[in-house]
């Protein structure tokens, strides 16, 4: 029985795992040493010099301006994305007329390639074509601007003040649908009883929001919260779609992942490259574990 | 009764708020794509002179000189080319594994199981100079198969994780039943447990397409050249072009080829894939 048990066992097993180390395992096991060697990709030998990357790394200008960046993206999105998209959620649970469209047309972003959405806002957001300015210029917004210290109309992807908010502002139109499907899926799991109890009691909808509904989603906030977090950290196709890399409007958009690209891929620094890719897991690790830590709550019970 | 009316009038702006903000928000998430649906159809001329007004006639030809100048239809037959392999060899091998990993008692079983765990901590950007010189030394960059392999590579972790949990909820009686009257292991998984997993291999079916649909960093770094391309590359590539020879036109009509299909299939099988796509935050 047992060696026929193993007969199962491993051509079962196989394919999976060998595909698994080799495409998977090795890149990541392989990146953790190269970030101590200084290679440039085109000879064999790769110099070993220790933490050089690192201090480099430490050094680097841009480096930190794109780590800035992703913090940014970091603080504002989970809180914008899980606000809206919970409150939407909320709203839609009420039993309003027409959910069923809400919930099928909120989500359509999430099914549309990244790429052609981020086509498609870098028109929307376009200096003359731009609806969004057009639209601006039609409610006679410049007023409104020169507020901020612009001269008119700002020209979104176009001026380093605007430009990270024009991305964020793509990645929450697309990920509120997501999210309030999501929340939406929790609210039904909570029994109707609680509410008409709470309906009894005299408690408004809004109490019943506050005081039922929110600690019974707290494990999907929490989810979702380290899922907007990981995002934020990632922010690579829609940046690289929306704005030339390398370019005066591209370094202001940075993030570390289009920075490692640009390090590897178009100046040949793989070493160096490889250092970032560790510093991005260390610092995404350390943020998943410490939202699952800050948010951490005696889960209600139902 | 005076406290009932402001109730019931604080009822009424509540509902009325509400009502705002979500004919608000549907504009929000249904204006840009009617747009651009509207632009693709419009002449160059227009889409600068008058972004708000509807096209004077419908300019079909976008979509044919979108589909066959502007390479569309090849990056669309790449991506299924690379998509549709991709998708069906990761169900199978990770059907296969989880099938194993849930049923069976063996040393390493754990360890197996921790390790598929264990990828889904990495950003894939760490993996991307070792993966790209390990195709290379392979002789499979720039090539579909190549990416097909990283493709099955990296969906693996969460479905193998999502199957394994899936498979450990399946009744045992029917596979109990078919071992008493002599089926061999092969015709239990093929016949009896595949069937059973219906529901969760196509969660993870629509699960891993629409994140290959979405994938770009993989192709970017691993195609390289054109003729390879998969949309959302080729889609970017187009983009990044239009910058020096403008066919806007053209450009937006590719952009409602690659989103309508989409569309379409989802509105058709919106359960489904709101499941399978919200799937992924639930069990995780």
């Amino acid at each position: 029985m047992n060696r026929h048990k193993y007969r199962v066992i491993i051509p079962f097993l196989a394919p999976a795992v060998i595909l698994y180390l080799v495409f998977v395992i090795y890149p990541y096991g392989r990146s953790m040493y190269n970030s101590f060697t200084s290679w440039k990709g085109v000879s064999a030998n790769q110099p070993f010099v220790g933490l050089a990357n690192y201090v480099r790394m430490i050094k680097d200008e841009f480096f930190w301006g794109a780590l800035w960046h992703n913090i940014g993206y970091l603080i504002f999105l989970p809180a914008i994305i899980i606000f809206l998209s919970l409150f939407l959620a909320f709203v839609i649970s009420q039993g309003v007329r027409g959910s069923r469209f809400y919930r099928v047309t909120f989500f359509f972003p999430q099914v549309i390639s990244i790429i052609s959405i981020g086509v498609l806002f870098s028109y929307i957001y376009h200096p003359t074509v731009g609806v969004l300015t057009s639209l601006a210029r039609f409610l006679h917004m410049e007023p409104f601007f020169q507020l901020f210290g612009f001269d008119g109309i700002p020209v979104w992807v176009g001026d380093p003040r605007t430009v990270r908010m024009s991305i964020g502002g793509v990645v929450v139109w697309q990920s509120v649908g997501f999210y309030m499907i999501l929340f939406l899926a929790a609210m039904e799991a909570i029994p109707n009883s609680y509410y008409e109890a709470a309906t009894l009691d005299g408690a408004s909808r809004p109490r019943q929001f506050w005081h039922i509904t929110i600690p019974l989603l707290w494990d999907t906030m929490q989810t979702a919260m380290v899922y907007v977090g990981l995002l934020a950290f990632d922010m690579f196709a829609i940046t690289r779609v929306i704005v030339v890399s390398g370019s005066s409007t591209g370094r202001p958009a940075d993030v570390l992942a289009t920075y490692l690209y640009e390090q590897a891929f178009d100046a040949s620094r793989f070493g160096y490259a490889t250092a970032i890719g560790v510093a991005m897991f260390i610092l995404m690790l350390t943020l998943s574990a410490l939202t699952m830590r800050i948010t951490h709550r005696e889960a209600v019970e139902y | 009764m005076k406290r009932e009316s402001l109730n019931n009038l604080v009822g009424k702006l509540t509902t009325g708020l509400m009502y705002t903000f979500l004919a608000f928000w549907s504009i929000v998430v249904i204006f840009p794509m009617a747009w651009v649906i509207v632009s693709a159809f419009k002449s160059d001329a227009e889409i600068f002179m008058s972004p708000w007004m509807p096209p004077a006639e419908l300019m079909w030809d976008n979509f044919v000189r979108a589909w066959s100048k502007a390479n569309i239809g090849l990056y669309l037959l790449n991506t299924m080319t690379v998509n549709l392999p991709a998708i069906f060899f990761t169900l199978l091998f990770s059907a296969m594994a989880a099938y194993v990993l849930s049923r069976f008692d063996f040393p390493g079983n754990r360890l197996v199981f921790y390790a598929f765990l264990g990828g889904m901590l990495f950003p894939i950007f760490l993996a991307l100079v070792p993966l790209f010189f390990l195709l290379n030394s392979l002789h499979i960059l720039n090539s579909h198969f190549g990416l097909i392999l990283v493709y099955i590579a990296y969906s693996l972790p969460f479905t193998v994780f999502f199957l394994t949990g899936f498979f450990k909820t399946l009744p045992t009686e029917l596979l109990e039943a078919a071992t008493i009257d002599g089926a061999n292991q092969l015709q239990l998984f093929f016949l009896i447990a595949i069937p059973l997993a219906q529901n969760g291999l196509v969660s993870m079916g629509i699960f891993n397409f629409l994140g290959m649909w979405n994938q770009y960093i993989l192709p970017l770094v691993l195609l390289t050249s054109n003729e390879k391309y998969v949309l959302s590359q080729g889609l970017a590539f187009l983009q990044h072009q239009q910058r020096y020879q403008s066919d806007w036109s053209g450009l937006f009509a590719a952009v409602v080829i690659v989103m309508l299909p989409t569309l379409i299939v989802y509105v058709v099988f919106q359960n489904q894939i709101q499941r399978g796509l919200t799937v992924g935050a639930l069990k995780g």
